[in-house]
């Protein structure tokens, strides 16, 4: 898995690819986390456009940041969703619970 | 089930970064018995979180301990016929799986973790456990769609 920060007007974007693992989950929910925590960012998203593979431990992190989020009154986005998170998202019951785009344009919209 | 043919067995150590070494195996074996590509993502996903409840749990994330992983062609008697299957066993010498949290958690609840076993549980059309000479047991099976058979039915 790589992961590669781009900061906008009060937005973060992190560009995601490869698979999300137990073994790569760990980084993506210190990235995520960070973000959210750290540097108080009020919209965090988050393009699985290149992403292939999440498991249960890469939903787990997915899971964290949005609960985290939440209480912090920011937003966390996921955009480009390919078929095979999409299911796991799916079996997971979670799909509704996510702020999910299409595309980079609609989820950098206000 | 009367007839069975082993297919391919993996001897791996407990390693995070191997998972994806395996899943690679996985898809390429299932798309070579005849599942249809959400098939084959189904059970590379269920093979993958039981490795990783492996890694986790039964070896509490010590590395370097050993784990096996056989496929194996089945037929399985269903409405009075026989209809083929892949049989994957894995196999750990981890702490005993205590069959009270085998059960996953509820899905109502958002909240990080407990989802592995509710993805192999959804992702196969059998999951059974055991514990043997001081093994771990975990037989998953899925059946192939009879429109779906490959080479070698």
């Amino acid at each position: 898995m790589k992961i590669s920060a781009r900061h906008l007007d009060k937005m973060t974007i992190f560009d995601v690819s490869g698979d999300v693992d137990l073994a790569t989950s760990p980084e993506l929910r210190k990235a995520l986390l960070s973000e959210l925590r750290e540097a108080r960012m009020p919209r965090v998203i988050l393009n699985l456009k290149a992403v292939r593979y999440v498991d249960s431990s890469g939903v787990a992190s997915l899971v964290e940041g949005l609960k985290v989020s939440r209480d912090l009154g920011a937003r966390l986005i996921l955009y480009g969703l390919s078929t095979s998170v999409r299911e796991v998202l799916q079996l997971s019951r979670l799909l509704k619970i996510f702020e999910i785009y299409e595309s980079e344009e609609q989820a950098v919209s206000p | 089930m009367n007839r069975s043919c082993p297919l391919l067995k993996l001897e791996l150590f407990s390693d995070a970064e191997m998972l994806s070494v395996v899943r690679h195996a996985v898809g390429q074996l299932a798309e070579i018995e005849g599942f249809s590509s959400a098939k084959c993502r189904a059970v590379v996903l269920a093979v993958d979180e039981a490795l990783t409840n492996i890694i986790r749990h039964a070896y509490s994330g010590e590395e370097g301990r050993p784990i096996q992983v056989s496929f194996r062609r089945i037929e399985v008697p269903q409405d009075g016929r026989q209809r083929r299957a892949l049989e994957i066993m894995l196999e750990d010498r981890g702490k005993k799986v205590d069959q009270a949290t085998l059960c996953g958690r509820c899905l109502e609840e958002v909240r990080p973790g407990g989802l592995g076993l509710h993805f192999i549980k959804e992702c196969m059309d059998t999951v059974e456990f055991r514990r043997k000479a001081g093994k771990n047991q975990l037989r998953l099976v899925k059946l192939l769609d009879v429109a779906k058979l490959g080479k070698g039915a």
